[in-house]
């Protein structure tokens, strides 16, 4: 995160990530907001995303926040064109990527890719984060972005 | 040794449904479409409506139970299941849940219903005005994934890579629901025929679903009314008997923000199994199929999951001419489904599968008698039904 003046990819008007009310996803948030990607690693070596009170695998609650590196591979891609929300009119094509993180144990998570929103996508290319810092919508929050890795 | 199954042991003996409409079209409130369409459904019966003593439905119906028993003025009110979860993949498992409970002597008659107005209550197709998000949606809706089309076209973009699927299978799809709906006078898009170049020169929605592989956003309502087998043999039309039935998904299919672990699917893996398991037949015994077009990319992985073709094979098998009644090799969406007749929520396509089995679609298929629906891809939980004429008990 460089960019001293924010600037989303999408126009502003979305509605802002918050955190339920019994504050299950406030670790990943807030980890974001200090520029860190953190998600849940049990003690029995199992990855998870999004937060959950237990893990799947071997039920222990409370699974414990690890930090991990964002960067990752495109798992799946979409170019959207049709405005579903009022702010997305007259936008154009915008990117979403699914990206899967190997280091950590595959999870997957939302984005979208930087760049020209024509550019061919291609499965499997390699990315890393870009941490996208919002001060729209009243209180500040991040987004985790992701750009073709160089 | 007792046999837990449905099959053979429920009737659909009356179907009913209100005029649709395109979304915001309806004249009536979404309340008064759901008695239409259960007095219609009553009147198919020849069945007194206060006879009814169970309701079934599905994705937060919002029309409640006991306020429709009493304005119906049902004697009295036995059974009332909700099957949870949203979109369409609680279709059939409505069906199921109020089949259940006849089986089980928890009701007598159940009536199973959606009704549905977009124009009243919001359009799927747009984002809510909210200003915050949580949960699942916090990991999605500030990327532009608002609504079904971008959370969707995810899984189909992976399946079509992961399986070299072309777009003209998507086609197929989207042509023959148009095809049959200009058969059907019931349907929205009576009258208005789609050919290929139309097709594809149609706007994108979301890659790889251009605007015909997209479900209409409409107004209706329909309902189908179900007795114990034995007292569906004196009714005015042929009963359509429950052969089989299943609902909900794989392991983990419900991991949050895109995580479940078999992506690519359109969740019918072990719910088709169990379907066939308890019907005692295979996809080849099948003649007609309802499959929910959510997104036609939705139903090529839909049909692969039930055993019609391999993902490998779906170039091949999805083809215009091998979707059509009455000459196709697997007659698909009869009425127009989702896509031309009326979306509502997929209920349409099991009023459909019932006219199948009875012999008066207007598309009819030549082995309609063993009718197939398929509910709702790609959410969790998902849900079947297989339908059949008597001489398939």
């Amino acid at each position: 995160m460089t960019a001293a003046t924010p600037v989303s990819y999408l126009p502003l008007g979305l509605a802002a990530p918050a955190s339920e009310p019994d504050g299950l996803s406030a670790p990943f948030w807030n980890g974001l907001n200090e520029g860190r990607l953190v998600v849940q690693r049990c003690d029995c070596g199992t990855w998870q995303f999004g937060p959950e009170w237990l893990c799947h695998q071997c039920h222990r609650f409370d699974p414990p926040w690890c930090e991990v590196s964002p960067r990752g591979r495109i798992f799946s891609w979409e170019r959207v064109w049709h405005p579903s929300h009022p702010c997305l009119v007259g936008h154009g094509p915008y990117l979403v990527v699914l990206v899967e993180l190997p280091q950590a144990g595959n999870v997957r998570m939302l984005g979208n890719l930087l760049g020209d929103p024509m550019q061919q996508v291609v499965f499997g290319a390699q990315v890393e984060g870009v941490f996208e810092r919002h001060e729209d919508a009243g209180r500040g929050y991040t987004l985790l972005q992701w750009r073709l890795a160089a | 040794m007792s046999v837990r199954t449905l099959r053979g042991r429920v009737a659909i003996i009356g179907i009913g449904e209100t005029a649709y409409y395109k979304h915001g079209r309806s004249p009536d409130a979404e309340f008064k479409m759901a008695l239409k369409a259960v007095l219609a459904a009553c009147a198919d019966a020849g069945l007194d409506p206060r006879t009814i003593d169970g309701f079934a439905s599905y994705s937060n119906d919002r029309n409640d139970p006991s306020r429709m028993a009493a304005a119906l003025g049902i004697r009295q009110l036995r059974s009332a299941t909700m099957q949870w979860g949203g979109g369409g993949g609680g279709c059939c498992a409505a069906v199921a849940n109020g089949a259940a409970a006849i089986a089980s002597g928890l009701a007598e008659c159940v009536v199973v219903y959606r009704a549905l107005a977009q124009g009243e209550y919001g359009r799927f197709g747009q984002a809510g005005a909210a200003t915050t998000v949580s949960g699942d949606m916090a990991y999605q809706a500030p990327y532009g994934v608002l609504a079904p089309p971008q959370k969707f076209a995810l899984k189909v973009a992976r399946y079509m890579d992961e399986h070299g699927i072309r777009p003209e299978a998507q086609q197929a799809i989207a042509m023959a629901s148009y095809h049959h709906a200009q058969a059907n006078p019931r349907a929205v898009m009576h009258g208005k025929p789609l050919d290929a170049a139309t097709y594809k020169a149609a706007r994108w929605i979301a890659e790889p679903f251009r605007l015909f592989d997209c479900c209409m956003e409409n107004d209706g309502a329909a309902a189908v009314i179900m007795v114990a087998a034995e007292r569906a043999k004196n009714c005015p039309n042929k009963p359509a008997y429950i052969l089989g039935a299943a609902s909900g998904s794989g392991y983990r299919t419900g991991a949050p923000a895109h995580n479940a672990p078999e992506y690519a699917s359109a969740s019918y893996r072990t719910v088709a199994a169990d379907l066939y398991r308890m019907a005692g037949i295979g996809p080849s015994d099948v003649g007609v199929v309802q499959c929910y077009e959510n997104f036609t990319g939705g139903v090529v992985m839909a049909l692969a999951e039930h055993g019609f073709y391999r993902p490998e094979q779906a170039n091949e098998f999805l083809t215009f001419d091998n979707l059509i009644a009455p000459s196709g090799k697997l007659p698909l969406n009869t009425s127009g489904g989702n896509l031309a007749e009326c979306y509502v929520h997929g209920f349409e396509l099991i009023l459909e599968a019932v006219r199948q089995v009875r012999g008066t679609s207007t598309s009819q298929a030549p082995r309609g008698d063993v009718a197939l629906v398929v509910g709702g891809p790609m959410v969790t939980p998902v849900s079947n039904l297989l339908l059949g004429s008597e001489s398939m008990l």
